[in-house]
């Protein structure tokens, strides 16, 4: 989608200190479900999911206080939309040194929607190695679910209707954070 | 990008960059344990070798199976074109099997752009070399080579060939490598020089963008990469030069004349090499040529082409990622 | 036969008249002639021209009438104005015997289109090393004149010499396919820098210019009369200019596809553009028109050469070399000559007709449009200009370079000998 179709009349639904908020508790809320998160590797979905990744291990690792791998995960040559678009440029992808097997991988991307992301990033992960489990992690879910996928760890449920839009900025991508609720606007 | 891939010439340098890009990504992909991308499920594409080049047949199948396309292979000899069988009728048999794309090696030049452009056929045809023409993918993956040891892995996304000195020694005029990197060098921002004796470059060469030099002593300083072509010895017979031995020693790259380049400098080879003719052992072997590195790298720079122009529902062209949620 | 009134034709493009056939003959020139007992043919300032003769015309009968007969490459030729045609001796068998070329010969006069005048073949199979019988050939019903290896030249320099030396006896004329063979060997297109580029085998233009300057130096040599077939380059044509102002018994000839289209249509590998010669530089194209402007180069032939539709539907390398040419000659002559002001209807119907007669000795054609001369005429429509459709052609190969191509006029009338060959376009 183009960014532009936002500017109109988009308003903020989380702003930058919610943002940080929520990344703080899903750190905690992590921690505590991991049981002190030894064997957590996290892999962020290109391209916002990568930022809020590398953002919660800074979190992880203050509460840890030890390193947490993280990581990056191109889903595009996994998508079940491939045919219906041109081609995309791919994403990096970068599995920490030590890998994924017997580990608890926790994805994290910006926005669950319909859930074909997610589930293009399991397909992907299995060719990847064997986890000892995969969670989600995502700043907004925002309904919708066309696959039986569900998020582990949400920043914010953000009930929508199809004609919204949500989009998430982040300030190393877009230059500040926050979080966008628009109305789709038809051609 | 344009939906086929037939010359270096056609490139944009959004385009290109795009697919070195792309296929540094599918590098990636040979250090997993599952090497494998479902992109290309339930596509086919058919490898249709007019010529041999098992080298070349072998890095396409491995790029178009490594992304799940179903592959065919069909080799002209003792098949029905070795009975008198038309281009035009082999392309027609396999279009109607179903086949999305159509590898081509064809001894004739201008063979891919006949099947692109007569209305033979739909597949997408992607040009594995032809006469004395070009190969494209060739010069992608020499590009993507250049780009990998004389700017950086990382270093290197997003970025072309600009001011790179590349050296391109030996049968400029039977070959379709030297024709396609002038291309896809220039277009790359790339400073290109050709070495070889008067015999072996074309006439018509001045139009070409790069400088043409007879003497390979005095550019060897000034090169970032010289890339040797491989020297047939039946030219020998052709009168193009007098012996092998001569050949050697006035263009062939040996210790002495390596010890010559910047230390950064690399030697390149497209491969067959013909050791004692254009090259020696003593190149050959060492740390600073990248021969079988540029044959992983063709792999991954078919990936990126596979990809690029059948993994969507068009080609790709140069925009932005887009986002969807 | 009957009479017929051509009523207001420019004769070659000058003031209205009225031009009256008395059966084979033209029986007066002049204004406001009686019409009575005459069918009618309104001009309406059209261009009447001699009939026009075509040197060098590749019939391909006998051996491959799959590509083109007698009948259809006659037909064409009254298509395209032509009263007579010069059939090239490149078929199976080669017409390098008397009982071949008088075949050709009685063909053509049976199928009365068209007269076809059988050219001999050099040497025994167009191999170049035994000269043919070209006195039986000359003595024969056929009563050929001209004699070339076309499609091959006649390289080795002694078979050359003794050739033209030997057609002195009769009146003869050898016309040289000029090409070294050496150094064309794999040649698929000009040399140069579509060539370099495109990756296809050069044809140099040395290889053309290099047997001219030999052959004319021979035929000054032993006094002979030569003729080049389809003169391709720049320096050809100083050779040729150079020849003739020695004194050297020099002709030659230029197709009118060289005369339009360059080596930059090969950048398609469209086969269609593949022809030997092969299409050249611009340079060169606008040196043929000069040199044919101003005499250098002699006449237009057509080098009409066809080709079945899968010999040109493949690879540029496995095509064959060669276009059609016969009905679309005058109006390609239109484009690059007339239209550009640089050759009168005149100077048309002089490189067109007149000089191609006299070359190849075609009795009774190349005659000037006037009382008493045979009635062997053409009737073009200048004003016309549409795109070439091969489908129309009456050729039965299509390989035309011009498909598409907007071109000017068209040929609406052909007379040989005062029969009607065609009429208001279309072939009786």
């Amino acid at each position: 989608m183009d960014t532009q179709q936002y500017e109109s009349d988009a308003r903020p639904v989380l702003e930058a200190p919610d943002i940080a908020r929520v990344l703080t508790r899903i750190a905690h809320e992590i921690v505590e479900r991991a049981k002190g998160a030894d064997d957590v590797v996290l892999l962020g979905i290109p391209t916002r999911g990568v930022f809020l990744a590398q953002r919660l291990a800074v979190k992880l690792e203050e509460i840890t206080d030890r390193k947490i791998p993280v990581g990056s995960l191109d889903i595009t040559m996994y998508r079940d939309d491939l045919r219906m678009h041109p081609p995309r440029a791919l994403a990096r992808t970068d599995i920490p040194g030590d890998g994924i097997d017997g580990r608890l991988v926790v994805l994290v991307d910006d926005v669950l929607f319909s859930g074909r992301t997610i589930r293009a990033a399991l397909d992907a992960l299995n060719d990847i190695g064997r986890p000892r489990a995969v969670q989600l992690a995502v700043l907004v879910d925002r309904g919708h679910r066309e696959l039986p996928i569900r998020a582990d760890y949400v920043g914010k449920n953000l009930p929508t209707s199809l004609r919204e839009t949500v989009k998430v900025q982040l300030a190393e991508e877009d230059g500040r954070d926050t979080v966008l609720l628009g109305v789709k606007q038809t051609p | 990008m344009q939906r086929h891939l037939i010359s270096a010439a056609d490139l944009t340098r959004d385009d290109a960059v795009l697919i070195l890009d792309t296929a540094e990504e599918m590098a990636r992909v040979a250090d997993r344990p599952i090497k494998k991308l479902p992109t290309l499920r339930g596509r086919t594409v058919v490898n249709l070798f007019f010529e041999d080049s098992t080298r070349t047949r072998i890095s396409f199948e491995a790029a178009e199976k490594r992304l799940s396309a179903d592959v065919i292979n069909f080799t002209a000899k003792g098949s029905s074109v070795s009975k008198g069988e038309s281009l035009k009728d082999t392309a027609q048999t396999l279009e109607a099997m179903g086949v999305d794309a159509v590898v081509i090696r064809h001894g004739a030049s201008g063979a891919p752009y006949r099947l692109a452009t007569s209305g033979w056929i739909d597949a997408a045809v992607i040009n594995a070399g032809d006469g004395t023409h070009q190969h494209p993918t060739q010069a992608l993956l020499d590009a993507f080579t250049m780009r990998r040891r004389l700017v950086g892995r990382d270093a290197g996304l997003g970025q072309d060939l600009a001011g790179k000195r590349i050296t391109l020694v030996g049968d400029i005029l039977h070959s379709r490598v030297a024709r396609s990197n002038v291309d896809l060098l220039h277009t790359l921002g790339a400073e290109v020089t050709l070495v070889a004796p008067p015999t072996l470059v074309p006439v018509g060469v001045e139009a070409w963008p790069c400088e043409v030099s007879y003497d390979l002593d005095s550019t060897l300083s000034k090169s970032d990469a010289v890339m040797l072509l491989r020297v047939q010895r039946e030219r020998m017979n052709a009168a193009f030069f007098p012996t092998e031995r001569e050949y050697s020693r006035r263009y062939g790259l040996d210790g002495d004349r390596m010890a010559k380049m910047p230390e950064h400098a690399i030697v390149m080879h497209p491969g067959p090499m013909v050791r004692g003719m254009e090259i020696t052992a003593e190149v050959a072997d060492s740390d600073r040529c990248t021969v079988v590195e540029q044959v992983a790298n063709g792999v991954s720079i078919r990936m990126a082409v596979l990809y690029l122009l059948l993994g969507g529902n068009e080609p790709a062209v140069s925009h932005t990622r887009i986002e969807e949620k | 036969m009957s009479k017929i009134l051509i009523r207001g034709a420019k004769i070659l493009g000058g003031e209205p008249q009225d031009v009256l056939i008395d059966g084979d003959t033209i029986a007066e020139v002049g204004s406001g002639l009686s019409a009575e007992g005459a069918e009618v043919v309104e001009a309406d300032g059209k261009v009447l021209l001699p009939g026009l003769v075509d040197l060098h015309t590749h019939l391909r009968e006998p051996g491959r009438e799959d590509s083109e007969t007698v009948l259809t490459g006659t037909r064409a030729a009254a298509s395209g104005g032509y009263t007579a045609v010069f059939a090239m001796a490149n078929t199976f068998p080669v017409a390098d015997t008397a009982g071949v070329v008088e075949q050709v010969y009685r063909l053509g006069q049976e199928h009365g289109y068209c007269d076809v005048q059988p050219i001999g073949a050099v040497t025994v199979g167009l191999e170049g090393k035994k000269l043919a019988e070209l006195g039986a050939m000359h003595e024969s019903a056929a009563g050929v004149t001209v004699f070339s290896d076309d499609g091959k030249c006649v390289d080795d320099a002694v078979i050359m010499r003794r050739a033209l030396e030997y057609v002195k006896a009769f009146g003869g004329v050898v016309a040289q396919h000029a090409q070294e063979p050496r150094l064309t060997e794999g040649a698929q297109m000009n040399e140069g820098v579509v060539s370099a580029e495109l990756g296809l085998g050069g044809w140099p233009a040395v290889a053309e210019e290099s047997i001219i300057a030999r052959d004319v130096l021979l035929a000054e040599h032993v006094g002979s009369r030569v003729h080049i077939c389809h003169l391709s380059t720049a320096g050809s044509v100083e050779i040729v200019r150079w020849a003739k102002s020695r004194g050297i018994d020099v002709t030659a000839e230029v197709t009118p596809h060289h005369l339009l289209l360059t080596d930059e249509l090969v950048r398609s590998y469209n086969p269609v553009f593949k022809v030997n010669p092969p299409l050249r530089t611009e340079r060169d194209v606008l040196a043929l028109r000069e040199a044919l402007a101003d005499g250098t180069i002699d006449i237009v032939a057509t080098d009409h050469a066809p080709h079945p539709h899968e010999d040109k539907d493949c690879e540029w390398a496995a095509a064959a070399m060669g276009m059609v040419g016969l009905e679309t000659a005058l109006s390609v002559v239109q484009e690059t000559m007339v239209d550009t002001g640089l050759l009168t209807w005149t100077g048309v119907a002089e490189r067109m007709s007149a000089k191609p007669a006299e070359i190849g000795r075609a009795v009774g054609h190349g005659r000037p449009v006037s009382a008493g001369e045979p009635a062997n005429l053409t009737l073009v429509d200048t004003e016309y200009r549409g795109s070439v459709d091969p489908a129309g052609f009456a050729s039965r190969s299509r390989n035309t370079p011009y498909e598409g191509r907007e071109l000017p006029g068209r040929v609406t009338h052909t007379w040989l000998r005062g029969k009607a060959t065609l009429v208001d376009g279309k072939l009786t």
